[in-house]
């Protein structure tokens, strides 16, 4: 063999380090049917340019996709599970190997969950107010992770701190303060 | 404060009610959030919205920068930058006041400032370290409702380096009094461990408390913990396995609160999360997995409502039965779960079912032909996640005889679907099919031509290397090859006799070494021809300069035997005064070496097909040029990582603190280089299960013949054979005949029964697709563990001389190369010799300084301790241990008597087959550690040709011989001996061997096995002078601090807790002064590591330096276990 000839300088064995931490979860996006991002939430550090990357192409490929088709879709090394409800399309991405259905009730929990603070919820609820839907969603979700799966622990939480809102503006705008 | 919270909360649920629709009070119509949307929703123009949210964006950048701006008008305004850049505009400016806002709010605009935070930025953020403090503070805060919060972002996004900061508070909160606190404080310990694994190492006792909450939120939690940890290391849990299997009983029994049911399922991913750990636990463990078979059974059992849900747990149960060590019945359960999956009419249950078919179908075959013709229907799904999917099954089953439909649908597929990722992974695998399976050449080369052509320049390098090497090295039989190459030739001269322009670059250098080295073998093409064709690709625009270079160098060996130089002249002219120094070179070379045919002979010789040549990696030769210019005053060699180390820490900030402002000090600013060995676990622990490893394209193999053992033994055989004679009654197909007969059309046509024309396509394909499946159960059947013989099954090799680039790379050599073809031959076979001798500059230095002697009675003190950690590590496998311990003792009779004086660990047991016991310890030597495989015969014949591999990748393991054992009698026990050195440390060394021998009726019987052996075997201490230690210090380069824990009861803490090292890991304590303490070990005489240890506020600051990269941090690691311990 010819190549002989060549002196090849240490070929170190590339072990690559895989900084990225496993996380069942990488990210969840909420949008609408014309596309319009209404949420979003990352697992896993990723720059503000991957994060757009990737919004721009969630939105195109699953409101591409045909009716009566499966609610999973392939993307990269990553499932991509979305479901629509109503006008709004929930979209989780997480990692290959992991159980989509399960991923699916994720999504429907979450949507539960919304419901049941809401009543009743529609786009608008999450449109008007998306930092209640954030603050949900911290409470059901952790580091990418289910947290907390019982409904009424969650609602409790997120109300206990509303409830605060309500006493607290109360005591702001006494003159005293 | 807090008790206002205190009673809020437990007033809730009452005032709850009050408020039945809380939604709908909160649309606030008239805030200016509301405005700015309802505002962009009446705009038309993408346009107008741009323009309507800069002037929001200034806006509101000048109200935050005002110092009138309260915290609750703060709060607002970050509500509508969070929603401005959701909308995908940058709002930097209001990064630092969210974080402001975080530290200076009240609880509810703290909660907003949070929230942006989290949102705005990422875990690398320089900002992030801004948010400490805050952090620290509202940890130690007594409102619950800031607690959680700090909890919530710590979990989401935390600093890695500032992890020490709040450990001991994160901590703490294990033992809050809400439910709600611990949970939250598991799953941001959880998080940390994922990302610095290092650091919470020594709190995992306090996982098992959690584990062991009375609440059932803090145990589920703890258990992404549990599944993480043993992914990674199985053995030591095992003992908890009965613990989760009665969680996972009281939770199937619905003996959880109501509250966790989810569509009066009980606590479903809780199930999964225990599914999950189990199958990791029982995963080749006969004894554990016959724990949870009744668990098991149990869960499949109660699955049955009708519920995406209960479909998932279905779906983890089977994984799980199929990663265990099988059991019949179980497996019978499993099978039609999938089988109602696969032919459910919901796409979702479908594409999860053809899922679990993949995953199961390499350990039963027959399962895919069961579904054959649903999966023959899923190959023209609409959806192509589906078509994927049964893409990824097909591979797996694909042999001899379906490689080409299979391999036709994959390309049929790829020519479809063009995404990236997919096509470079679907490639990988064709290549892989077409090396193992490929029928004739002819198909080899056409596919291969495919391959590259349509993976173009997504391929992974890997696929035209293994190609070319696979064409150089052929096969046993040369005729063969012969014709290989020969085909190979014709199909590229005429490909660039077409449109050669079209081709990507990797096809286009593969084409041209394919030619340079085999063209001659043509005889009745002139090489002008060949030439020709090159000269007409050098001057196509598209050809990158890589391509250029190859071709040039194909040229070179071309124009040897006396063809004309016309041609080969004016390129080289061309080409000797281009701007890239590769071409120039190569122009060069050929210049030179078509105008000189006896070095051209010389230095390419044709036709010989030699081993691959040794390379002198370390370039050794250049030593006494070293050492001249050292002589000269040359500033020594500094590696590039440690000459940037040193500017930055001429510049760089300090992060350390100053004095004790924090509880813990942080680990030193080099944390980005360093990489500990605990993650680099992670993540190869990520990959999971069997099946994931050969879903990699690539290198990997798929190996039928493995599984089969598992299952040929008791297990599922004898079922299978029952199965196998009742299969035409259960699956009554037409095809049945055809499948037994191959493809025999005739039989084909004479059907009796009429069936739909388009019934008839899927049916033949079916038949095509599945053919020798059944075929290749029943040679399972038999038991032989032979594999259908490979056509293009690769000749053994040493591994170490197969590194792929170093021999198939020609022209990407480094620059360092230049002109070597040059050379005049007598140096260049002085440049690949003298492999033995030593390396560069600094290890020069240390090998010089470290000279390691041991005098005996040190190991004799040793021994004690090294015997305490073996039994350590193996508590876990008690139930084993506990039999087999009757025959460790006169096992160790069988110590070599050259060995027998020294220490050796524990005798545990490897493996068993039936006619064999394997046994393993370890034993010290002074400079290396002997490994001692013991093979006892159990069975009443004599075992003939037994053959041992060991083989490690950290780790160079040399046998003392390595040809079988010819003859071992019964009852008999033979040792054999492997020497093992470091070649790069890690936490542990997992060793996986192979042990082959003939049973009676001639047939090869393979049994795996994997033995573990933990760093500080190897480590010996290192004895020097302070002034040696000092300057050795300063030559090392990888460095890690850490704080351990300090022996306090002690009179002298440092001292006593320096002991308890020394005996534990045999390290030197080289001087203590005062506070201050330098101790030195190592592994090889080449590989030091320095520790520098230094009381501070009560603990014991460590610093680690060392030659070697990884070392420090897995040192660390054992010198953590060892203080815990004692």
């Amino acid at each position: 063999m010819r190549v002989r000839v060549c002196v090849c300088v240490c070929v170190r064995a590339c072990v690559c380090v895989c900084v990225c931490v496993c996380c069942q979860m990488r990210f969840l996006l909420l949008f609408s049917r014309q596309g319009k991002l209404r949420l979003q939430k990352w697992f896993t550090a990723m720059s503000d340019r991957e994060r757009k990357k990737i919004i721009r192409e969630m939105t195109t490929m699953v409101l591409a996709r045909q009716p009566r088709s499966s609610n999973f879709l392939q993307w990269k090394d990553l499932k991509i599970i979305y479901k629509r409800y109503a006008s709004l399309y929930f979209c989780l991405g997480v990692e290959a190997q992991e159980n989509e259905l399960l991923a699916l009730e994720i999504i429907h929990r979450y949507v539960e969950l919304l419901d049941k603070y809401f009543g009743n919820v529609c786009e608008l609820d999450i449109i008007f107010n998306f930092e209640k839907a954030y603050f949900i969603l911290d409470e059901f979700l952790m580091g990418g992770e289910i947290q907390e799966t019982s409904k009424q622990t969650v609602n409790r939480c997120i109300e206990a701190s509303d409830m605060l809102q309500e006493t607290m503006e109360e005591y702001m705008s006494k003159p005293a303060f | 404060m807090s008790d206002v919270v205190e009673k809020t909360l437990t007033a809730l649920p009452s005032l709850l009610s009050l408020d039945s629709q809380p939604g709908s009070a909160k649309l606030s119509t008239n805030s200016k959030l509301g405005s700015l949307i309802r505002g962009i929703t009446e705009l038309t123009s993408k346009h107008e919205e741009e323009k309507l949210i800069q002037r929001e964006l200034s806006s509101i950048k000048e109200q935050v920068s005002s110092p009138n701006t309260t915290m609750r008008q703060m709060k607002e305004l970050m509500v509508r930058t969070i929603y401005c850049e959701m909308l995908g505009y940058e709002a930097t400016f209001s990064y630092i006041h969210a974080i402001k806002l975080a530290q200076q709010g009240n609880v509810l605009e703290k909660r907003v400032g949070y929230l942006a935070v989290s949102l705005f930025l990422n875990e690398s953020h320089e900002l992030l370290l801004l948010l400490v403090n805050t952090v620290l503070k509202d940890l130690q805060s007594t409102n619950l409702i800031e607690v959680c919060m700090a909890l919530t972002v710590v979990s989401q996004m935390f600093p890695k380096d500032m992890i020490p900061a709040i450990l001991p508070l994160v901590e703490e909160k294990l033992n809050h009094s809400k439910e709600i606190i611990r949970r939250k404080a598991v799953l941001a310990l959880y998080k940390f461990y994922l990302i610095a694994p290092n650091q919470v190492q020594h709190i995992h006792n306090r996982f098992r408390k959690a584990l062991c909450d009375k609440d059932p939120g803090v145990m589920s939690a703890s258990l992404h913990i549990y599944l993480q940890l043993i992914q990674e290391n199985p053995e030591s849990y095992k003992d908890l396995t009965a613990s989760f299997v009665t969680i996972l009983k009281q939770v199937v029994a619905g003996k959880l609160p109501m509250d966790f049911n989810y569509h009066s399922v009980p606590a479903p991913w809780l199930q999964i999360q225990l599914l999950r750990i189990l199958s990791l636990l029982g995963k080749s463990d006969q004894s554990t997995s016959e724990v949870m078979y009744e668990i098991l059974d149990e869960s499949l059992r109660r699955a049955e409502m009708n519920h995406n849900i209960t479909y998932a747990i279905l779906y983890e149960c089977v994984k799980c039965i199929y990663t265990i060590h099988p059991k019949s019945e179980l497996l019978e359960k499993a099978a039609k779960v999938i089988g109602n999956f696969v032919l459910s009419q919901r796409i979702n249950l479908k594409y999860l079912g053809l899922k679990a078919l993949t995953y199961v179908v390499h350990q039963d075959p027959r399962l895919a032909l069961q579904h054959q013709m649903t999966i023959i229907e899923c190959l023209d799904h609409p959806d192509v996640i589906i078509k994927r999917e049964t893409l990824e099954l097909l591979f797996r089953i694909t042999n001899d005889q379906n490689v080409t439909v299979i391999v036709e649908k994959m390309l049929d597929f790829m020519s479809i679907n063009k995404e990236d990722h997919t096509t470079a992974d679907l490639v990988g695998k064709v290549a892989e099919l077409a090396e193992k399976y490929a029928p004739d050449n002819e198909w080899f080369v056409e596919t291969m031509n495919t391959v590259f052509s349509v993976g173009g320049d997504t391929l992974q390098p890997d696929i035209p290397n293994s190609f070319l090497k696979l064409l150089s090295e052929g096969f046993d039989d040369e005729e063969e090859n012969k014709k290989l190459r020969l085909f190979a030739v014709n199909s590229y001269i005429s490909l660039l006799q077409g449109e050669p322009s079209k081709l990507p670059q990797r096809f286009l250098q593969a084409i041209c070494w394919v030619l340079g080295e085999y063209s001659h073998l043509r005889e009745d093409v002139e090489p002008d021809l060949v030439l020709r064709l090159l000269v007409k690709l050098l001057n196509i625009k598209s050809t990158s300069s890589e391509t250029k270079s190859w071709i040039l160098m194909a040229m070179t060996k071309l124009c040897s035997g006396g063809a004309p130089l016309s041609v080969p002249l004016e390129v080289s002219e061309t080409y000797s005064s281009s701007m890239d120094t590769m071409l120039r070179q190569r122009a060069q070379e050929l210049q030179y070496l078509s105008q000189n045919p006896e070095l051209q002979a010389r230095v390419l010789p044709r036709g010989v097909s030699q081993e691959p040549m040794e390379v002198d990696s370390s370039l050794s030769f250049l030593d006494g040029f070293v050492s001249e210019a050292l002589a000269a005053g040359a500033a020594p060699y500094k590696p590039p990582h440690q000459r940037q180390e040193e500017l930055s820490r001429s510049k760089a900030l300090s992060l350390e603190p100053y004095g004790l402002s924090l509880p813990i000090s942080m680990s030193s600013c080099s944390i980005a280089d360093r990489q500990s060995p605990t993650l680099l676990s992670v993540s190869s622990g990520l990959s999971g299960d069997r099946t994931d490893h050969s879903h990699k394209g690539g290198s990997t193999t798929l190996k039928l013949d493995g599984v089969r053992r598992v299952w040929g033994k008791e297990g599922y055989l004898a079922q299978r054979e029952s199965a196998e004679e009742t299969a035409p009654v259960e699956a009554p197909s037409p095809l049945q005949p055809l499948v037994q007969q191959g493809d025999g059309d005739a039989s084909y046509s004479q059907t009796p029964t009429p069936i739909p024309e388009c019934e008839q396509e899927k049916q033949q394909l079916a038949s095509s697709l599945f053919v020798g499946l059944a075929s290749q159960s029943s040679v399972c059947l038999m038991g032989k563990s032979e594999q259908t013989s490979q056509r293009f099954r690769r000749k053994l090799k040493d591994p170490a001389a197969s590194f792929p680039s170093s021999t198939q790379n020609p022209l990407v050599s480094p620059p360092s190369s230049v002109g070597h073809l040059l050379l005049d031959s007598s140096i260049s076979s002085d440049l690949i010799s003298s492999p033995e001798q030593t390396h560069l500059s600094s290890v020069d230095l240390t090998v010089a300084n470290g000279e390691v002697e041991l005098p005996d009675r040190d190991m004799k003190g040793i021994k004690s301790t090294l015997l305490r950690e073996d039994s350590a590590l193996a508590a876990g496998s008690s139930p084993h241990e506990e039999l087999d311990r009757p025959k460790d003792s006169c096992l160790t009779s069988h110590l070599p008597a050259e060995l027998s004086g020294l220490p050796h660990s524990e005798i545990t047991p490897l493996c068993t087959s039936p006619s064999l016991d394997l046994s393993s310890c370890h034993v010290q030597k002074d400079d290396s550690l002997v490994l001692l495989v013991f093979m006892k015969s159990s069975s009443d014949y004599d075992i003939q040709q037994i053959q041992v591999q060991v083989t490690c990748e950290e780790l160079e393991v040399s046998c003392v011989c390595d040809s079988p054992v010819e003859e071992l009698k019964s009852h008999g026990v033979v040792v054999c001996q492997y020497f093992l050195t470091v070649k790069s440390p890690s936490v542990y060394f997992v060793l996986s061997g192979m042990m082959s021998h003939q049973i009676p009726d001639n047939s090869l019987q393979e049994t795996q096995f994997s033995h573990r052996i933990p760093l500080t075997s190897f480590l010996r201490p290192l004895r020097l002078s302070t002034e040696e230690y000092g300057t050795m210090w300063l030559a090392f380069s990888h460095d890690t601090k850490q704080n351990l824990p300090l022996m306090m009861d002690a009179e002298e803490p440092l001292t006593a807790t320096l002991k308890v090292l020394k005996d534990k890991l045999q390290l030197h304590v080289v001087e203590i002064i005062g506070n201050e303490g330098i101790v030195a070990c190592c592994l090889r005489q080449d590989q030091p590591c320095l520790l520098h240890c230094r009381v501070h506020a009560g603990m014991l600051a460590v610093w680690l330096r060392s030659p070697i990269p990884e070392l420090p941090d897995c040192l660390l690691y054992h010198c953590q276990r060892a203080l815990q311990e004692s």
